[in-house]
């Protein structure tokens, strides 16, 4: 087991591991998109209450999930990197991060159009989800600026962990600090206690939506990985024997 | 004697004298201390030039513009936290110090609030009375700002020393530390609108007062790690 993790803690390792890996995330990926989004605007009886608008938490909860989701891989690869070393770790940090902005962006962009016909406005600072979120965007932007304001690698990958972990530990803070105020998100439908309060029909493609975004958000990690650890390596033997023997181009 | 008691002064000693150190210095250059109090009236008196005199509307405004105007007089008294160490070495001395650098932190965190968490929480009663502000929401206000520029030093302490040697420090502090400040400005601000509304305290000022307590905790390690990592 262990010698499997070293194994792939190694950049050539990892970069020929990860190449195979990628289809098999995407291709479930795809199918499973595929039919969420046919059920979810198609299959799916009309809200009784929000009527069609209700149609794009298929977009828009996969890609506010994930925005977490990002965050959390983020500060824990980050703090892989910083306490161990590895720097494929740091190298998943740094994929990861721009990945999760655009995810926390679709969430916003999505919550957004969706609270146009549903509370009259494009954006409602009373909210306290869409706030944390906007929050959460603002972390992505600090620790991407900080890592293109240091020059070297190595110090930019421990100084931007070093945020990561400690952004990690004010995100839920941030998150209930939000929550103070008086709410208008819907309350949660999906996790919460006796079950889901939503009809099959409709469940079922959200959750197809959901873990369709989280496979292809894994094949996108994996690619911007790759490319990252490429980038990283450019100075090593094997990278030069990969591009010279010409099998560089899968 | 064992070797444990000999170290034990060491470590009360050093942080002690970086704090009077920094306190010192701050007294020989008032323009340090000064500044961001000044800064700090001077954005309270940009409101009411810019949304008009009328009383109900500065007592309604008034708690979350002090807040604002008290946060970004702590971050800009923050980008030279680490700087004058840094440029003159006293910065490397530290990190070889056989002192534990977490405690010299902390030390330097302290120095920081007495010379910019303290007088701002001094002068906010002047700025409080301009916005008409009763007397007893002035006290409140003075409490939050008190706790919360505590947090804002430890926490801002994290910051400076993530980007002391970088040339483009300043926008950057604040894009690193305003997403992180924003529970304390929240609980401070809300907290003060809610007395002033009728409502109660306790609330706001335990959430404030367990901030306090999760960076003095938190802050002094992550600084340090920070101040070892700029520092190579």
């Amino acid at each position: 087991m262990w010698k499997f993790v070293h194994k792939l803690a190694s950049p050539p390792h990892f970069y020929h591991i990860a190449a195979n890996l990628i289809s098999w995330f995407a291709m479930p990926g795809l199918l499973l998109i595929g039919y969420g989004t046919y059920a979810g605007l198609f299959v799916a009886p009309p809200d009784y209450q929000q009527g069609d608008a209700f149609r794009i938490i298929y977009v828009h909860v996969p890609a506010a999930y994930l925005s977490m989701m990002a965050y959390m891989a983020m500060a824990i690869s980050a703090g892989i990197g910083l306490i161990w070393r590895i720097k494929l770790a740091h190298a998943v940090a740094a994929a990861v991060a721009p990945l999760g902005a655009w995810f926390t962006f679709l969430a916003l962009a999505t919550g957004s159009i969706w609270g146009r016909p549903m509370w009259g406005t494009w954006w409602e600072w009373g909210d306290p989800r869409l706030t944390s979120e906007l929050v959460l965007l603002f972390l992505y932007f600090g620790y991407m600026a900080l890592r293109n304001a240091i020059d070297s690698t190595s110090k930019a990958d421990r100084a931007s962990a070093v945020l990561a972990l400690v952004g990690a530990v004010n995100v839920p803070i941030i998150h209930f600090s939000v929550e103070w105020w008086s709410s208008l998100h819907q309350g949660p439908t999906l996790v919460r206690q006796g079950g889901p309060a939503m009809d099959t029909a409709m469940l079922y493609p959200l959750l197809a939506m959901i873990l369709g975004f989280t496979f292809i958000f894994g094949a996108l990690l994996l690619r911007r990985v790759r490319a990252e650890v490429l980038y990283r390596e450019r100075r090593k033997r094997w990278v030069r024997d990969l591009i010279l023997s010409g099998k560089g181009k899968r | 004697m064992t070797s444990q008691d000999q170290a034990l002064p060491d470590l009360l000693s050093g942080p002690k004298a970086l704090i009077v150190r920094d306190a010192l210095l701050a007294l020989k250059r008032p323009g340090d201390v000064l500044n961001p109090l000044f800064f700090f009236a001077m954005v309270a008196a940009l409101f009411p030039l810019a949304v008009g005199p009328s009383e109900e509307q500065l007592q309604l405004i008034g708690p979350g513009v002090l807040w604002v105007a008290a946060l970004l007089a702590m971050l800009l008294s923050l980008n030279s936290l680490f700087l004058a160490d840094y440029e003159d070495g006293s910065l490397e001395q530290m990190l070889v110090s056989p002192v534990p650098l977490p405690a010299l932190a902390l030390a330097k965190s302290a120095a920081h609030w007495l010379s910019s968490g303290l007088p701002l929480v001094l002068v906010t009663p002047v700025i409080a009375m301009t916005y008409q502000i009763s007397l007893s929401v002035t006290g409140i206000l003075m409490l939050t700002l008190l706790l919360g520029t505590i947090s804002l030093s430890l926490l801002g302490s994290v910051g400076a020393a993530l980007t002391v040697g970088l040339h483009r420090g300043t926008a950057l502090l604040s894009l690193l530390i305003l997403p992180l400040a924003m529970p304390v400005l929240i609980f401070g601000a809300r907290t003060v609108s809610l007395v002033a509304a009728g409502d109660g305290v306790a609330g706001g000022l335990y959430f404030l007062g367990a901030y306090v307590f999760l960076m003095l905790s938190v802050a002094p390690f992550a600084t340090a790690t920070a101040l070892r990592i700029s520092n190579e």
